[in-house]
């Protein structure tokens, strides 16, 4: 695959700027200083960088209650984001959103969700909008192995299939729903098979890899934009940390998978993966990523500053943008 | 008697029925671990046969409850938080509630459903929302709304020996509310309001988390000699309302105070009932309290704003009463 150094440069910082936002949101929601529910994608990075690397501006996505990456990747700000996250009137939904509800429309990003498998018929409708308005937009869905066992998961698949509408879909096996091993509950190994049952293409994908994610997202988007339909991308991975923050405080540590797992998979790293990549193939030096490093960890210190400096909405706001 | 929160009344009303009825089994998302912790342990007890965690697919498993129940047996159905109904409500309002009907009575429906609801602090609008208005104008239904342990373990329990659908909600800050709760068989009838405060210048009904909140006002103003009648109607179908209209012919004043929507709620349906029935008592305009006719927000001073609290139930009585 041809890829330029920039690109090359461009993937790393995003991963980087997901691994330490959510590290940091993860150490601010434990010191109890971010409200609500928080689900963090620490070890998922790549496909969130790979799958957003394939897309320009114009495309657009869907995101889960795990979305922090999926915005980042797509350009999401950090500054914006952070404040949302607290709750203050400068995040990107006033405070409204939260956590799981961050949206930026201009930039594509039609919004994490908060509900298991409800992005998915949104992204088949904005595939729809762009047969419609006679453009060559795709529009990726993020979601889950649990949410591939909902009905809109299907539903989607056969409607964007039979339509061929303009749409990846991007399962992000990471083993567990909520604290349910995925084999309890699925009835497949890989995720991928599903698209057999609606006639489309698709493919079991090394999540860690974030190449190899751009790599068939990029095909994917191809096809899509050719007006051939839907792929079905299953890019298998692993969350690090729990399905929420402070999930250990009711459950305690090990009650579903051993700390053995975790540890087996965090030497999969997608980070440290990608930087020995660019060392064995000398593409981009390790000064280089360390600058990258430190600029993204001065770029996600100034968001939590802006974040904690920025007012609370106002109660009167309450009533504001229920309707158009 | 022993002190128990909402959560243990809710495992021990399980385990009880449970163990009274071979044919009574639990399902849900993560049941076997149990989020909340109210079904912890009941896999160590009734074996993975009768203790059942589901895919993510509520319209899958609320249906296959439906089907259980039609072919015999008394599934207990949990569905996370109760906005997820909204992925299973063709299940719940037009096959549960309607086919007993239809059926011209030959379908019997004894399932319960338990589902967690209400503002727990920026949980946002997915997962905050008080959604049994939705079910009132479904006939078939029944729809339980515990506001404490003991009415909890005893409505729990009398709702999974009932023959129809009957949803419990709880709510999601009364978790750690603990309260003396009867040992033995503890039932609670389903349609029985209890008085929590006796009171004579005006009816307050509450419901669900409304209760303490309440009860914290009427104490408040009994030091002005303001005295509250506080009523819990515990369900919402069936309702008590000879329970409700007896202390507004007392009162000749009410207040509802629930954190439902205004428009179309619970609160809006006693309302109408006490217009209807209770006119020749009243003094004062009926008033209701609830949250705002907005998705419930985040942020917590929108959270706070969006939902009916005590500085609204209390001006709301001073209103009626003039004082
Ligand atoms: C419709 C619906 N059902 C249940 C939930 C509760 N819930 C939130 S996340 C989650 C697990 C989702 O698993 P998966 O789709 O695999 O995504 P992951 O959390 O692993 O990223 C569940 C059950 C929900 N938010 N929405």
């Amino acid at each position: 695959m041809d890829i330029s150094t920039e690109e090359l440069l461009d993937i790393y910082h995003t991963m980087q700027k997901i691994r330490l936002f959510e590290s940091k949101v993860r150490d601010l929601a434990m010191a109890g200083e971010i409200p609500g529910f928080v689900h963090v994608s620490i070890g998922e990075e790549a496909s969130a960088a790979g799958v957003c690397a394939a897309l320009r501006t114009t495309d657009r996505i869907t995101s889960t209650h795990r979305g922090h990456g999926h915005l980042i990747a797509k350009g999401g700000r950090l500054d914006k984001m952070m404040a949302e996250i607290f709750g203050k009137r400068t995040g990107y939904c006033k405070g409204k959103g939260g956590s799981m509800h961050i949206v930026d429309y201009s930039l594509g990003i039609l919004g994490a969700n908060g509900i298991v498998g409800g992005g998915l018929p949104i992204a088949t409708g904005s595939g729809l909008a762009a047969v419609i308005a006679g453009k060559d937009d795709v529009t990726a869905s993020f979601f889950g192995d649990g949410a591939s066992n909902e009905g809109t998961f299907h539903e989607s698949l056969n409607l964007a299939a039979v339509w061929k509408l303009p749409v990846i879909f991007v399962c992000e096996n990471n083993g567990f729903g909520e604290f349910t091993p995925m084999e309890t509950v699925t009835s497949v190994k890989d995720i991928a098979v599903r698209a057999q049952a609606y006639g489309i293409p698709g493919h079991i994908v090394d999540g860690n890899d974030v190449l190899e994610v751009l790599r068939y997202t990029s095909e994917a988007v191809a096809r899509a934009r050719a007006g051939e339909g839907p792929t079905l991308l299953e890019c298998k991975t692993y969350r690090w940390e729990g399905h929420v923050v402070g999930e250990q405080a009711f459950l305690g540590e090990g009650a579903y998978r051993a700390k053995s797992e975790i540890e087996a998979w965090k030497l999969k790293c997608p980070l440290i993966r990608f930087e020995k990549w660019c060392a064995e193939n000398g593409k981009i030096s390790s000064a280089e990523l360390k600058k990258i490093v430190a600029d993204t960890e001065k770029e996600l210190a100034d968001a939590i500053e802006f974040a904690r400096a920025s007012e609370l909405p106002d109660a009167a706001e309450v009533t504001d943008d229920v309707y158009a | 008697m022993a002190q128990i929160n909402f959560i243990q009344a809710i495992n021990e009303a399980l385990a009880e029925e449970m163990e009274r009825d071979p044919l009574t089994f639990l399902m849900g998302e993560d049941v076997v671990l149990s989020a909340f912790g109210a079904t912890k342990g009941l896999i160590d007890k009734f074996g993975a046969k009768r203790v059942r965690n589901t895919p993510i697919s509520e319209a899958g498993f609320v249906g296959a409850a439906v089907g259980a129940a039609m072919a015999g047996t008394r599934p207990i159905c949990e569905v996370e938080f109760a906005s997820f109904f909204y992925c299973a409500f063709d299940q719940v309002c037009n096959q549960a509630a309607k086919l007993r009907y239809m059926s011209g009575g030959q379908a019997t429906m004894p399932i319960t459903f338990r589902a967690v609801f209400g503002a727990m602090g920026g949980a946002a609008a997915q997962h905050s929302e008080t959604v049994y208005a939705q079910f009132l104008s479904v006939p078939g239904l029944k729809l339980v709304v515990p506001s404490g342990p003991s009415d909890m373990k005893g409505l729990l329990k009398s709702a999974i020996r009932d023959n129809n659908p009957v949803i419990v909600f709880e709510h999601g800050a009364l978790g750690r509310l603990k309260e003396e709760v009867a040992g033995g068989d503890h039932l609670v009838p389903l349609g029985k309001a209890a008085v929590k405060r006796e009171g004579k210048n005006v009816t307050l009904v509450a419901i669900g988390a409304m209760v303490p909140k309440a009860m914290k006002v009427a104490d408040k103003l009994e030091k002005e000699n303001i005295s509250v009648e506080v009523i819990d109607p515990r369900t919402l179908i069936p309702l008590d309302e000879n329970a409700i209209l007896a202390s507004v012919e007392k009162t000749n004043r009410i207040v509802i105070a629930d954190e439902g929507h205004l428009r179309g709620g619970a609160a809006a349906d006693i309302a109408a009932i006490v217009a209807d029935k209770g006119f020749d008592f009243l003094d004062a305009p009926v008033r209701r309290v609830t949250s705002l006719d907005v998705p419930i927000p985040f942020s917590p001073p929108l959270e706070k704003a969006a939902i009916a609290d005590e500085a609204r139930i209390e001006a709301a009585i001073r209103d009626v009463v003039g004082r």
